[in-house]
C-alpha cells in the first residue's frame, strides 16, 4: 500500500491580476482563488501512482477556512483525505513558520498512518519563494529532490524512489531512500479529468480541521505565525520611474530617419561602437 | 572586538563558476563598506568571505579573492564533486554555525534556490528571495545596522523591503544579472582556509545515477551583450526570424515577452521578465512589447534600451533610452540595413 501526502496551497490566480491604471495599485476584487498550479500537477502524479500501486493520497494545507474549497477540489482530483490546519495564530507566517506548521502536521499524520512519499509544488505562484518544500524536508530530516519532472520508479519493498529532476544544465536522475520529499514542476503529470465518483464524493466532503486548541498536534506558540517568522516588513513602496528617453516617430519622419536618429543616440554613448567592435573581433576569430 | 562577516556562496559546477557568485562578492563588498564607520567606532573587524564546495576547485578560491573576497572557506572533497542538496545544505549550515556570519548571500539560480531554503531552515533564520536591492541600514531597537532587502511583491507592482531583525545570518537570494560584475584585481591577496569535511555518504541521503543532456538549442540570454526581444505586437512567430537576423548582425540573441512563450512562438529559455530571466545587456531592443511591469523588471538594468512600438503611449517608452514610434515590420528592416552599413564602415 502506497501512502502519498500532497501539500496544497490556495493562491489568487495571478494571470487574472490587473493593475488599476489610475492608481497603479493591484485590483484584488474578483480575482478567483485557485489551487496553486504546481500543486495540482504534483497531486495528479500522486494519484497516478496511487492508482498504479494501490493506496491513498492525503492532502495537507495551512490556511483560512476558505482553503477548504481547494481541498474539496483535491478530493475531486482523486485524493482520499484532507487535513486543513487553520488557526488565527498562524496568520502572518513567513516561510520558516509555514514550514514548521506543515512539518509538525505531517509528522502527526505519519504517526497515524506512515507516509511513503511527500509531494510539494515547485513554488507557490503568489510568492514564488520555493522555500517551503525544502524547509519541511530539513525539519523532518528527509531527503529532498527539487524540480522533479518525472518519477521513474517507486520501490515500496526496497524503500527507494528514482526521480528525474531538471536543472539549467541537464536532467539529473536521482535515487533516494523512502520516505522522501519532492517538489514538482508542471511536467511531472498532466491533470486528468475527474472521474464521476470522485466528483460526487468531493461535493459532500468536509476536510478535517486541525486548530491549535482542537487538533492532535501540539504547536510551540513561539514558532507559529508572525511570532515564529524572523523576517519583518520594514517598508513598502512603489518602484520609482526612470526618466523616459527621446522618441522619434517613424510615421512622421519615415522609418529610415527614425532608425538613424535612434542609432546615432546609441552611438553617442559609445555603446553601439563597442558592441559592433566586439562582434567584429569575434567574427574575425571564427573565420579560418 | 568581534568579526562582522559578509558571506557569499560561491556556486560552481564541474569547475565552472556561476558568475552570479562574483556579482554577489561585489554586493557583499558594498554592504561591508556601509558598516565600516560603525565597526571602526567599536573596533570590529569587517570582512567579505566566500564559501566554496567542490572537488579540485582551489583555483576557484583564488579567483574569488581577485573578485574581492578577503577570505575563502574551502571544502574540497569527492563528496562535493556534483551538487547534492543534503551534503551541501548540511555542510553550509554547519560552517555558518562555526563562523557566525552576519549576512549570507546566495545566487537565485536553480542550484541556489534548491540550497538556500535548506540552509535557512537548518539555521532557523530568515531568507528573503529574489532581492533587487540590498543595503545596510538602521532599524529601531537594534544596535547595529541590519540588512534591508528589497524585492518586488505582488507581481512587481510593489517593492517590499524586508529585514531579519533578530536572527543571524541575514540571508538573501539574488538573481543573476541584478547587480553588476565587481572589478577584477589580479594582484589581490587573501586567505584560503581549508575546512574539514564532516559528512559521510550515508548522510548524503541520495545518489545521482546519471545525467541526461537534453537535445535542442542552447541559449543563454542572461549573459548576452545584445538582446533583440519581440512581443505579442509581432502578430506571428515569423517576426522572430527578422529579429534574429538583426541580433546575429551584432552577435546577439533573441529574447521574448511571456505571451510569445504562452503561444508557443519560441521556447521558455528566451523569456525575459519576472517569471523568465533577468538580463542586463549592453544593448536591449524591444519590438512590439508593451512594457508591462513584469517584463520591465527583467530588463530595466540594461545599459541602453531601444523601444519600437506603434503606440506612442506604450509604457515601454518609460524605460527606454530612445524610442521609435512605428510599425516594427518597417523599423526592423531599416535597422538591419543601417547596422550592416555601420559594420562595413567600421571594417
Ligand atoms: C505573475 C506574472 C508574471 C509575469 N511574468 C512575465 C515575464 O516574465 N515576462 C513578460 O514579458 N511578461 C510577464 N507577465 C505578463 C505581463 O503582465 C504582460 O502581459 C506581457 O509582458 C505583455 O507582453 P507583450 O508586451 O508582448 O504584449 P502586449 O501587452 O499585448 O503588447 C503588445 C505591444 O505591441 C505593440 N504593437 C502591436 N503591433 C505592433 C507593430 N506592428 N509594430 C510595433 N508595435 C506593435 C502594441 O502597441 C503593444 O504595446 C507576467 C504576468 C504575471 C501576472
Ligand atoms: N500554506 C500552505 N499550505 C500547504 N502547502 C503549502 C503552503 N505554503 C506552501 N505550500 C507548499 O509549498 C510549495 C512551495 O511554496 P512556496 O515556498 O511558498 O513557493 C507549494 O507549492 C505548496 O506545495
Amino acid at each position: 500500500m502506497f501512502h502519498a501526502l500532497v501539500a496544497v496551497k490556495q493562491v489568487p490566480d495571478t494571470t487574472n491580476i490587473r493593475i488599476d491604471p489610475e492608481t497603479g495599485n493591484l485590483v484584488r476584487e474578483g480575482v478567483p482563488a485557485i489551487m496553486n498550479p504546481y500543486d495540482a500537477h504534483a497531486l495528479a502524479e500522486a494519484v497516478r501512482w496511487k492508482r498504479a500501486l494501490g493506496g491513498k493520497v492525503t492532502i495537507v494545507s495551512m490556511g483560512p477556512a476558505s482553503f477548504g474549497q481547494t481541498i474539496r477540489e483535491a478530493i475531486e482530483l482523486g485524493a482520499d483525505r484532507g487535513v486543513l490546519v487553520s488557526d488565527r495564530k498562524f496568520a502572518g507566517a513567513d516561510t520558516l513558520a509555514t514550514s514548521y506548521v506543515l512539518a509538525e502536521t505531517i509528522r502527526k499524520i505519519h504517526e497515524q498512518d506512515p507516509i511513503d512519499l511527500i509531494f510539494f509544488g515547485k513554488q507557490a505562484i503568489d510568492g514564488d519563494t520555493a522555500q517551503v518544500g525544502p524547509g519541511v524536508a530539513v525539519r523532518l530530516d528527509l531527503p529532498v529532490i527539487t524540480y522533479a519532472v518525472k518519477i521513474r520508479e517507486i520501490d515500496l519493498e526496497g524503500r527507494r524512489v528514482v526521480v528525474e529532476r531538471k536543472t539549467e544544465r541537464w536532467i539529473e536522475v536521482i535515487e533516494t531512500p523512502l520516505p522522501a520529499l519532492l517538489t514538482c514542476d508542471k511536467e511531472i503529470a498532466d491533470i486528468p479529468f475527474a472521474p464521476l465518483p470522485d466528483l460526487i464524493r468531493s461535493l459532500r466532503y468536509e476536510p478535517e480541521m486541525w486548530t491549535v486548541e482542537a487538533g492532535p498536534v501540539t504547536f510551540d506558540p513561539a514558532q507559529v505565525g508572525g511570532k515564529g517568522s524572523p523576517t519583518i516588513v520594514y517598508k513598502m513602496g512603489t518602484p520609482p520611474l526612470p526618466e523616459a528617453g527621446e522618441k522619434f516617430n517613424a510615421r512622421e519622419i519615415g522609418a529610415e530617419a527614425a532608425v538613424k536618429a535612434a542609432l546615432d543616440k546609441a552611438s553617442a554613448t559609445g555603446i553601439l561602437a563597442a558592441v559592433l567592435a566586439q562582434n567584429e573581433a569575434a567574427e574575425k576569430e571564427a573565420r579560418p | 572586538m568581534t568579526a562582522r562577516r559578509f558571506w557569499v556562496f560561491i556556486e560552481q559546477e564541474e569547475g565552472k563558476v556561476h558568475p552570479v557568485s562574483w556579482e554577489l562578492l561585489g554586493v557583499a563588498r558594498y554592504l561591508a563598506s556601509q558598516v565600516m564607520d560603525e565597526a571602526a567606532a567599536s573596533g570590529d573587524e569587517v570582512s567579505v568571505e566566500g564559501v566554496l564546495l567542490g572537488h579540485n576547485v582551489a583555483p576557484i578560491a583564488e579567483e574569488a579573492i581577485r573578485y574581492g573576497a578577503d577570505r575563502v572557506y574551502l571544502f574540497d572533497d569527492l563528496m562535493f564533486e556534483h551538487y547534492r542538496t543534503c551534503p551541501y545544505y548540511k555542510t553550509l549550515a554547519q560552517v555558518a554555525k562555526k563562523y557566525q556570519p552576519e549576512v549570507f548571500l546566495v545566487g537565485a539560480t536553480t542550484l541556489g534556490r534548491d540550497l538556500a531554503g535548506g540552509i535557512a531552515t537548518a539555521l532557523r533564520t530568515g531568507l528573503t528571495a529574489d532581492c533587487t536591492q540590498l543595503e545596510m541600514g538602521e532599524a529601531k531597537g537594534v544596535a547595529q545596522k541590519v540588512l534591508l532587502a528589497t524585492r518586488p511583491a505582488f507581481g512587481g507592482n510593489i517593492l517590499a523591503t524586508i529585514m531579519c531583525r533578530d536572527s543571524r545570518p541575514q540571508m538573501s537570494s539574488v538573481r543573476p544579472r541584478v547587480f553588476p560584475m565587481p572589478p577584477y584585481n589580479p594582484e589581490a591577496q587573501g586567505e584560503i582556509i581549508r575546512e574539514d569535511v564532516d559528512m559521510t555518504e550515508e548522510g548524503a541521503m541520495s545518489c545521482i545515477l546519471e545525467f541526461v543532456h537534453e537535445k535542442g538549442e542552447n541559449v543563454n540570454i542572461e549573459y548576452a551583450d545584445v538582446i533583440v526581444a519581440g512581443g505579442r505586437g509581432m502578430g506571428t512567430p515569423e517576426g522572430f526570424r527578422l529579429l534574429k537576423e538583426l541580433a546575429d548582425l551584432m552577435g546577439g540573441v533573441v529574447g521574448a515577452s511571456r505571451p510569445c512563450i504562452d503561444a508557443g512562438w519560441i521556447s521558455y529559455a528566451h523569456q525575459v521578465g519576472q517569471s523568465g530571466k533577468t538580463v542586463r545587456p549592453k544593448l536591449y531592443i524591444a519590438a512590439g512589447i508593451s512594457g508591462a511591469l513584469q517584463h520591465k523588471v527583467g530588463m530595466q538594468n540594461s545599459d541602453f534600451i531601444i523601444a519600437i512600438n506603434s503606440d506612442p503611449e506604450a509604457p515601454i517608452f518609460e524605460v527606454a533610452d530612445v524610442g521609435i514610434v512605428g510599425d516594427l515590420y518597417q523599423v526592423i528592416p531599416a535597422m538591419i540595413e543601417q547596422i550592416k552599413a555601420r559594420k562595413e564602415a567600421l571594417a
